[in-house]
């Protein structure tokens, strides 16, 4: 992944020739979605600056499934080459073994930020990540379209369904051809997973696998909740929302063509540029809960995680602290809306002025709803894909909601056997 | 496999046929020695490239290996294949590859795929070879040309076809609905009925060039006098097509088929990037990988691998007789 031998003699020359011997090269591994890596860059160069040591980024994809598949193989044959890995919050049962105990280095900061984000980052008494920042989702909508036929922000999925139908259908009765009523992730990946939680935990159909393991998908709430929503494809939703990941649904809404949008913080800031069509037009709320329901946003997040290989450890241990720090989520919440994991920048003045939104997610961030990560251990991934496979295949009608959440239970069933392991 | 390499030198069998019964000469005996020299370091490294990663995953495969600790891995028999597990109250279940629903579909999808994709190609390639094989202003150029699709990478095509296929800023939608054939815009590799098609037209679009330039090496190889009997005998065209050119080209397509065919039933960039996770485009390597690397699955994975590589040298194996197909040289 280095630039090979040419590039590292350079890398030699030039640090014997320099009186700091300390300076190390570091490699960082990252997803993209949206700026990530020029918001990461941005920081880097600010800890390059501060400490001599130079970092690389290795740009990954954008789902996050394939990212996982490529880390477990780097991690599985040992490679020293990548120091720091960005993990996604559910990762750190599967992971574990291959990344360094942060416990100890941490310690005088674990007290900052949210006990709940450094209880899901603790494995077996080891904090194996460090919160760089947490996520948890929100409703866009077009405040100007809602005004304009006297509508309000929709408390419920039914009122959500019934208000994007009726906008959708008057705009384009009046020439926006192009325009869908509601935008949200239905490709076959982890994003779906969060997405078909939502809709479900909302609409008291629980959370796929109990806290304490049981299998409790099959509910008659799930499958009314899944059918509402196949409802939506094909009549307030794009057809091709069956392959939308994040970055897909953003480009719909950000051109103007859809009235709601389920997708992160990041799309906010995003939405709010220079150069968006939607700029000023839009506000976000919380995601819809059916009457006697709680809204239940996915937790999301991503955490700095030092591999077990790395040669630097001391060295990324210092990176992970840089951009953990309290200065480093400052700044990523005033340019890219991303919520901080330290409680007390929720209540910070420049924040609340630049993007609002993060000071009304501080009771979001909390109540957020964690996929069954924790109970499932190493099997989640499997748990997962067989969630979003009945999610998708429930959305392309391919057969309906009842009969897939009966061959789901059978397959977690078949999954978990005597125990999740 | 090794007389089925060609080019390689002769085998034992086929050198003793040379030879007289009578004794064997020193200089023969000093050939056979000079071949096997030869041959051992490239038997090494297929040794240590190819066989010893394939015998590791089989081995892996009668394990209960987990990539989070390779080493940790316990013998564990045929479990991964097929097991019985009995809950203690009279019923039970069976588990492993052979009782795995979802493995199925995947054989299905990839014997469907490599059935449709490959028939295609063959037939397109066929006539692009015909058509390149007549001289024409330019023919060279064209030649070159049609070798685009096979030079770009995969993942560059999937990921550009996946933009032309995009419901709502996709090209493809675009035409088709300016000239009428739609009425609305199609999702290509979203919807379960044309997520295969989307597959199979890409798959067609980049590989056709590979198998007309095989079948175009092979009609170049067609002597032109055959050509010239048939003309003053006055044979009609389509009878000359099917009673001369097509048998006499008929091992270069049979080659170019099980190219392709072994090509095929492996596929997993092309899927993996315009299709991912999508059930009905699932192929047996898709399978293979999100068990190896995806879960935390690394022995279930490697069964599916080792059965992969058995139902592919099945295929080969019934191929190679119903074409009564002679790799080792002739016809």
């Amino acid at each position: 992944m280095r630039f090979g031998t040419a590039a590292m003699a350079v890398a030699a020359i030039f640090t014997l020739g320099s009186s700091e011997v300390s300076a190390a090269e570091l490699s960082i591994v990252s997803g993209s979605v949206g700026a990530d890596i020029q918001e990461l860059r941005t920081q880097l160069a600010e800890f390059e600056a501060e400490t001599g040591h130079q970092v690389d980024i290795v740009e990954m994809p954008a789902s996050t499934s394939d990212q996982f598949g490529q880390y477990r193989l780097w991690l599985a044959a040992g490679t020293d080459d990548i120091d720091i890995y960005r993990v996604d919050v559910i990762w750190a049962p599967q992971l574990a073994n291959q990344f360094v105990d942060l416990r100890d280095a941490m310690a005088d900061v674990i007290g900052d930020h949210f006990p709940s984000v450094i209880e899901s980052q603790t494995v077996e008494g080891r904090l194996v990540a460090f919160p760089m920042y947490t996520d948890a989702p929100a409703l866009f909508y077009r405040k100007d379209l809602l005004e304009k036929y006297g509508r309000n922000p929709p408390a419920t999925w039914e009122e959500l369904t019934e208000t994007a139908k009726v906008i959708q259908d008057k705009e384009r009765a009046a020439g926006s051809g192009q325009i869908y009523g509601f935008v949200f992730q239905g490709a076959p990946y982890e994003g779906l997973t969060c997405n078909g939680l939502e809709w479900v935990a909302s609409s008291g159909g629980g959370q796929i696998v109990s806290p304490e393991g049981e299998i409790t998908i099959n509910n008659e709430r799930a499958a009314q909740a899944l059918e509402r929503a196949r409802g939506w494809v094909r009549d307030i939703a794009p057809a091709g929302v069956l392959a939308y990941k994040e970055e897909e649904a953003r480009g719909v809404w950000q051109t103007g063509n859809a009235v709601f949008m389920r997708n992160w913080p990041y799309a906010y800031a995003l939405s709010n540029g220079e150069d968006s069509p939607v700029k000023g037009k839009f506000e976000v709320t919380t995601l819809p809960a059916e009457p006697g329901s709680r809204s239940a946003p996915c937790l999301g997040g991503w955490n700095l995680a030092v591999s077990k290989y790395s040669k630097h450890k001391k060295e990324a241990i210092e990176l992970v602290r840089f951009l953990s720090s309290r200065k480093a989520q400052k700044e990523r919440a005033l340019t890219y809306a991303r919520l901080p994991t330290i409680p007390a920048l929720y209540d910070d003045p420049d924040i609340a002025e630049r993007q609002p939104i993060i000071a009304e997610w501080a009771d979001v961030v909390e109540k957020a709803v964690p996929r069954p990560s924790a109970p499932t251990k190493r099997q989640y991934n499997e748990v997962s894909k067989e969630f979003w496979t009945a999610v998708n295949e429930t959305l392309s009608g391919a057969a309906s909601a009842e009969t897939n959440l009966q061959t789901l239970e059978h397959r977690l069933r078949r999954l978990k056997r005597d125990g999740w392991r | 496999m090794t007389n089925a390499i060609p080019g390689a030198p002769p085998t034992d069998d086929a050198m003793r046929t040379e030879e007289q019964p009578a004794a064997r000469s020193a200089l023969s005996r000093q050939r056979l020695a000079s071949a096997w020299l030869f041959l051992t370091p490239m038997l090494a490294v297929l040794a240590f490239v190819a066989g010893w990663p394939l015998l590791q995953t089989i081995w892996f495969s009668f394990t209960d290996a987990s990539l989070a600790d390779l080493d940790a891995a316990r013998f564990v028999g045929l479990r991964n294949y097929f097991e019985y597990v009995d809950y203690g109250d009279g019923t039970g279940e069976w588990f492993g590859l052979f009782f795995d629903a979802q493995w199925w579909n995947a054989v299905w999808n990839t014997v469907y795929y490599t059935l449709v994709s490959v028939s295609i190609e063959t037939v397109l390639g066929l006539i692009v070879a015909l058509v390149l094989n007549v001289p024409f202003r330019g023919r060279g150029f064209v030649r070159a040309a049609v070798l685009i699709p096979w030079a770009i990478p995969t993942i560059v095509s999937a990921k550009m076809w996946a933009w032309m296929m995009n419901d709502q800023f996709g090209i493809l939608n675009d035409m088709l609905m300016s000239v009428g054939i739609l009425s609305h815009p199609i999702a290509w590799t979203a919807s379960p009925e044309t997520a295969m098609w989307a597959v199979i037209i890409v798959d067609v679009w980049k590989t056709t060039p590979f198998m007309a330039l095989l079948i175009l090496a092979g009609l170049q190889m067609v002597p032109s006098d055959v050509y010239e009997a048939a003309k003053i005998d006055g044979v009609h065209p389509v009878k000359v097509f099917f009673k001369v050119t097509l048998p006499l080209i008929r091992p270069a397509i049979l080659v170019a088929v099980i190219f392709r065919a072994l090509d095929a039933l492996r596929v997993f960039d092309l899927i993996y990037v315009l299709t991912p996770n999508n059930t009905e485009t699932k192929t047996m390597s898709v399978f293979a990988q999100e068990n190896l690397f995806q879960f935390d699955q690394f022995a279930y994975g490697s069964a599916a691998s080792t059965l992969l590589f058995l139902v592919i040298a099945a295929i080969t194996l019934v191929y190679i007789k119903a074409a009564r197909l002679n790799l080792g040289g002739g016809r």
